[in-house]
């Protein structure tokens, strides 16, 4: 890193690509798995093995899956999150990976949030 | 400001104003108007209040009773009957109000991020914590970048000497000032150590930090370099946050790919690196001290002070020490300036606070909030109250060396310096909230097992007094204790307060000390055979609520 | 410090210090990667550690001991660290505790007859909102009940 423009560049760049991946100007579905000690802690791998899988089988690949740190919401570990184009972020608590099956065909497929689901950010 | 005795929140969100919330929300102005409630009931809009499915969806307030699949039609009824008469229209009450929502996130988080304010956690949650782009994609060490190029260090120890931010991991010193020791000394070789050795109960803020936001620290300890003219940066770690350990190393080796570590950054001719040192368990090394003697390789005892490590610090060079959260408050701080951050907060202690919530508390978790929040606030706001129908009985703050506040400090506002006067302290932000399900003797012997565990031995009255404390709150609780024990336990804590070395042999009998102020009555009760919570065992459970 | 790998081939004892220059500063890193090594701290490398970097072995017996990560004794396999710290106490951790004492049929410091688990108590393993927590080798587990205990150490089997 040799000048401020250079890092200017860079972060112009990576808002780019993040926009595209989150689908202001695409079209990806974004499901963010909370993947922090808390998280994982509470089950979170196996949340993400089991959209991984549910993605995998239904052949769905224009959806992004990435992970985050905990947000301190700790008490609803796994926290799963889905992001339509166009819609507000949607997070789920307690997600098992049962659950995260469900929340794949009903909110993901079919575009269904389900029942109370929780917090806009 | 006129006062409304009632407040309507419609949701705003897309689900419902795609299923007709906006002429649900007309239909209830005309018919607040038509009963002549302009003045007393205010309507708002808000962002989505969660079950979409049902939308649309209003929430009245004081009550907070959510009504679900509302039609303009239904609105007069509503205002008739709830609004006027009080009385809550049962058929119209979101159905899940009844089952509480078993999976999914509920409702009482909705306002779990409007109630707070994010600085240090800005990221956290909310960007890929393994991917620098990302980070740089929000203002990531841009902040090094204006140090570097458009300050000189002494304008940036000026910059965080201005803000009032104070030290984060418990003590509260002022960062600036500590800073401005360091800075003017001529010396071969200074350090920057991060202190991530996180080892208070019920303190899991800087893990969160490292595992979600590593790159923030990595810029932190650079500008902190820069500031004081050092080049090399070590992140003590505890030897358990495997995953923080990882995170760091990961975002250290990609901020060094892309030269924003090593050699000659931002073209400036500054150099700077950071190596990631991780501890063995050992709860004392959090104390600096005894942190630069565990990275020196030795039994992680503290050392007397005065020198301070800013003067003479590891490997008897002048040393900076900062806690995570601190540091993690540094990039903000220059980028937006010291007025901005003494906005936020109270006036001696600006800035925010990350609070761990935990315990006998709904929602079990980490709040930022500004400095100067109450303990209702937290508890009953943020933190959704007590579970079960319980009572509050006392909330520990700063951690297992605070002290234990009964319902009377509720409306305290919490910072350093009104804490410390209130016998607890601010501390790490723990905060502990126990229910009247609990017995204070039972509690106090967890708090003394861990303290006579932690211990590092190093001086008589710190490694015999947590023993002889728990020693005591165990032959209490057994209902072998008498009078005189009691009076034993209370002559141990001064005596510790007074002579121990270090922090933690001095704050260890805080919550003894605060519990015989608040819950005297219930502590002597033990010493007569009888346990009012009816949680000691071997004696008989009380005839009387605590 | 790299993370450690199970992959990577096993160094010796001679090869850990001299990456780390035969530095006593490094101690405690040195005695972290010879437990790696030799899966506990015996008499002989302790005295082996002592004798490479030139310092006396009470030094390095000193900081063996006082670092709960490191151990003197041979473990288990697996290591149970049951978190005993107030919030988890507060939230029923020793259940946790009686029903790994059952289960495993030992006390906390001793380790099961097959060698395969060694039960430990710790302090604030910092998952406290996912309290009662207890950590697996490096894998950490929150939310515990009895039941749930059970279920997790049939997939140490």
């Amino acid at each position: 890193m040799k000048s401020l423009d250079e890092l200017a560049k860079i972060r112009d760049e990576a808002r780019k690509k993040l926009e595209i991946r989150d689908g202001e100007s695409g079209e990806k579905t974004k499901i963010i798995v909370g993947m922090g000690t808390c998280g994982i802690a509470a089950g979170a791998r196996e949340t993400m093995g089991a959209v991984l899988e549910e993605l995998e089988k239904r052949n769905l690949d224009n959806v992004l899956v990435t992970q985050t740190g905990c947000m301190g919401l700790c008490e609803q570990e796994p926290i799963l999150e889905v992001e339509i184009p166009g819609q507000p972020r949607i997070s789920y608590g307690k997600v098992s990976a049962d659950k995260a099956r469900q929340i794949i065909a009903r909110h993901v497929v079919n575009g269904n949030i389900i029942g109370e689901c929780g917090i806009n950010r | 400001m006129s006062y409304f005795r009632a407040h309507v929140l419609v949701c705003a969100g897309t689900p419902c104003m795609l299923k007709g919330a906006g002429a649900v929300k007309d239909a209830l102005c005309r018919e607040i108007e038509r009963a002549g409630l302009q003045e007393e009931i205010r309507v708002v809009e808000t962002g989505c209040l969660g079950p979409c499915d049902d939308g649309p969806v209003i929430v009245v307030y004081p009550e907070g009773v959510m009504y679900s699949k509302l039609k303009p039609e239904d609105m007069a009824h509503i205002v008739q009957q709830h609004l006027l008469k009080g009385r809550v229209v049962e058929n119209l009450v979101y159905r899940a109000e009844k089952e509480k929502a078993k999976s999914v996130v509920s409702l009482e988080k909705k306002g779990y991020l409007d109630r707070q304010y994010r600085i240090v956690l800005r990221n956290c949650g909310r960007i890929n914590p393994d991917s620098i782009e990302e980070y740089i994609a929000n203002g990531g060490y841009e902040a090094l970048g204006k140090a570097l190029t458009a300050m000189t260090p002494e304008q940036v120890v000026a910059t965080v000497k201005d803000s009032g931010l104070r030290g984060r991991g418990g003590a509260g010193f002022p960062t600036g000032l500590k800073w401005s020791f360091t800075a003017p000394i001529d010396a071969d070789q200074k350090y920057i150590i991060c202190n991530a050795d996180e080892g208070e109960p019920g303190t899991f803020k800087d893990r969160l930090i490292l595992e979600g936001d590593p790159h923030s620290i990595i810029e932190a300890m650079a500008i902190a370099g820069y500031a004081v003219g050092a080049d090399q940066g070590i992140v003590y770690i505890r030897g358990e946050y495997n995953l923080s350990i990882e995170r760091l190393q990961r975002a250290a080796a990609r901020a060094r790919e892309m030269g924003l570590l090593g050699k000659d950054i931002f073209g400036t001719g500054f150099n700077f690196d950071v190596q990631i040192r991780t501890g063995a368990g050992a709860y004392v090394c959090g104390e600096e001290t005894a942190l630069i003697e565990s990275l020196e390789g030795k039994r992680g005892e503290p050392r007397l002070k005065p020198p301070y490590p800013g003067v003479a610090g590891l490997w008897g060079r002048p040393t900076v020490v900062n806690n995570v959260e601190t540091l993690a408050n540094i990039p903000p701080i220059i980028l937006k300036g010291a007025e901005w951050f003494r906005g936020i907060g109270t006036e001696r202690t600006p800035g925010t606070k990350v609070f761990t919530m935990l315990g006998d508390i709904a929602n079990q978790g980490l709040i930022e909030v500004p400095m100067g929040i109450t303990l209702r606030e937290v508890i009953y706001g943020v933190g959704g109250g007590i579970p079960n129908g319980r009572g509050f009985k006392l909330a520990q703050t700063g951690g297992t060396s605070g002290g234990c506040l009964p319902k009377e400090f509720l409306d305290l506002p919490m910072d350093y310096d009104t804490l410390a006067e209130a016998g607890s302290a601010l501390g790490s932000g723990a905060l502990l909230v126990i229910d009247d399900s609990h017995c204070i003797v039972d509690v106090l012997r967890s708090f003394m097992k861990f303290f006579q565990h932690e211990s590092c031995g190093q001086c008589t009255p710190c490694r015999e007094g947590t023993f002889r404390l728990y020693e005591l709150f165990s032959t209490l609780a057994a209902g072998e204790a008498g009078q005189d024990d009691v009076k034993l336990i209370k002559e141990l804590c001064q005596a510790m307060q007074l002579s121990s070395l270090c922090g933690l042999g001095q704050s260890a009998p805080n919550g003894v000390v605060t519990a015989f102020q608040y819950f005297e009555d219930e502590i002597l009760r033990h010493a007569a055979g009888e346990c009012p919570a009816g949680v000691c065992r071997n004696l008989s459970a009380g005839t009387r609520a605590v | 410090m790299p993370v450690k790998s199970s992959t990577e081939p096993k160094k010796s004892l001679s090869q850990v210090i001299a990456e780390h220059n035969s530095d006593p500063g490094a101690l405690l890193d040195i005695l972290r990667d010879a437990q790696e090594i030799h899966g506990y701290l015996s008499t002989a490398v302790m005295e082996e550690v002592a004798d490479q970097l030139d310092i006396p072995v009470s030094r390095v017996y000193g900081v063996a001991t006082f670092y709960t990560l490191l151990a003197t004794e041979p473990k288990g396999k697996y290591i149970i660290r049951v978190c005993e710290s107030p919030p988890c106490h507060i939230r029923g951790a020793v259940n946790i505790l009686e029903t790994l004492k059952e289960v495993l049929g030992v006390n906390p410091g001793e380790t099961t007859e097959d060698k395969k688990f060694t039960l430990e108590l710790t302090s604030c393993l910092g998952v406290c909102g996912v309290a009662p927590a207890m950590m697996i080798g490096d894998q950490v587990y929150g939310n515990l009940t009895p039941e749930r205990v059970k279920e997790i150490l049939k997939t140490y089997e």
